[in-house]
């Protein structure tokens, strides 16, 4: 039922109250300085060398498409697991046959080095 | 009382607490942290230094809301603010005793996990609108980490889910009341499976051993470095409330929640809670940091065949034994 969900709701609305009512006081409180220096990006007292907007290394990627993958598999066992002893048997080896690609995936990366940072 | 009312007033309640006592472990975290430097900590402002918190918090809101030119300034503005929101959202689901919880769902883990995850977005959000390369470095092996250790997460969380049968925060702690608490009983994969969502949970919230993401030797404050004010305070406080939520997280699902003897349940949940938050600052003060490559390793090649092996052999077991056995 929906009435479950007033608690998320509520805690929702007063997260929103809390993180607004801080950030109101703090620009009711706060001065407004404006001068050249004071908005530039911090670079440890040096003008911004070079923008940050820039290539990065590509381990990063490899962990979100790794993650992609067995996040989706995680969120798979999911409902599996909730409702497992009334599937018995059948339910089990058919989780086990569905593991086993992932782990021979997880395997082949391994083997390839694209777990090594 | 009506389920709209009871949701409405554990939910005021629940928030308001938990937020109260994030704001206090502050506080507690500079008392304890400067007794195992040998040190005395704040001791000014009220008695022990208490009081220090109201005087930061007054520092915060009088100083200037700083945007800086470069940075997009929507986003900027909007990341803090949402980094508090998801991470206080999981309270929601938290049963703190019978009757003290907000929402049971029954969905509860499910809805722990996916609310909680969402926190990786604002943490992205603000690193990328700084527009600095501390910030977003600092963003960057945010995510890397927190997406990383997303899996062996969401698979330990799973342990008490096929032990209990249940997605249900109540029924999980239910069935370890009627039985043992599952980091005791079934032994092996309740303990090994508490461990890794122990770490996890210290991973998803940047706190040593991994905090790499704001490394001050090499990154000056992180995702944090060109927020000012009130904005760098919500972020601290989202970091805080995340550590205290996993710990009560871990006390619902492996630790039997309000399950207890002589004392009411709310009591041994609180204590509970407070002893797991408790040895996440332990943790902090005692260990220094693992470098990227350690931490990737350990998740990649240790903890995800790990908790994966370990849903399996909760799966044997309770189709051996039973729920409860």
């Amino acid at each position: 039922m929906l009435a479950e969900y007033t608690g998320v709701l509520v805690i929702l609305v007063l997260g929103v109250v809390v993180a607004c009512a801080m950030l109101g006081i703090h620009l009711l409180l706060g001065p407004r300085r404006k001068f050249a220096g004071k908005h530039e990006p911090f670079e440890c007292g040096e003008s911004q060398i070079v923008s940050p907007r820039r290539r990065y290394a590509v381990k990063f990627y490899m962990v979100a498409i790794l993650f992609v993958v067995f996040d989706v598999e995680a969120i798979f066992f999911y409902p599996w697991g909730a409702v497992f002893q009334d599937l018995g048997w059948f339910g089990f080896m058919a989780m086990f046959i569905f593991t086993i690609p992932l782990a021979i995936g997880l395997i082949y990366e391994w083997m390839k080095g694209g777990l090594e940072w | 009382m009506t389920p709209l009312m009871h949701g409405f007033v554990w939910g005021l309640v629940i928030a308001t607490v938990l937020v109260t006592i994030a704001v206090l472990s502050i506080w507690f975290e500079r008392k304890f942290s400067a007794r195992m430097q040998s040190r005395l900590g704040p001791t000014l402002v009220g008695p022990a230094g208490i009081l220090q918190l109201v005087a930061d918090a007054l520092k915060m809101m009088q100083k200037e809301d700083l945007i800086p030119e470069k940075a997009d300034s929507i986003l900027f503005r909007l990341a803090p603010p949402f980094t508090v929101l998801f991470t206080l959202s999981v309270a929601a689901v938290i049963p703190f005793s019978e009757n003290v919880l907000a929402a049971d769902l029954d969905i509860g883990v499910l809805f722990m996990l996916a609310v909680g995850g969402l926190v990786v977005f604002p943490v992205w959000i603000a690193g990328w609108s700084s527009n600095n390369k501390y910030a977003l470095l600092g963003a960057m092996r945010a995510v890397a980490q927190g997406i990383a250790y997303e899996i062996p997460l969401v698979l330990s969380a799973m342990v008490p889910v096929v032990l209990a049968q249940s997605m249900r925060f109540s029924d999980i702690i239910s069935v370890q009341a009627e039985t043992h608490w599952f980091v005791i009983w079934p032994l092996g994969p309740g303990l090994i499976a508490f461990v890794i969502f122990f770490i996890c949970s210290l991973a998803e919230a940047n706190r040593i051993p991994f905090d790499i993401p704001e490394a001050e030797s090499e990154l000056v404050a992180g995702v944090t470095t060109e927020y000012a004010g009130m904005r760098f305070g919500l972020l601290q406080m989202a970091e805080y409330l995340h550590t205290l939520i996993a710990s009560a997280v871990a006390a619902a699902i492996f630790f039997g929640g309000w399950d207890g003897p002589f004392a009411p349940g709310l009591h041994w949940m609180v204590l509970k809670t407070l002893a797991l938050f408790f040895t996440i600052f332990w943790i902090r003060w005692s260990l220094v940091r693992f470098r990227s490559d350690q931490l990737m390793a350990l998740c990649w090649k240790y903890l995800l065949p790990l908790s994966l092996l370990l849903v399996m052999v909760a799966a044997l077991f309770v189709h051996y034994c039973g729920v409860g056995a």
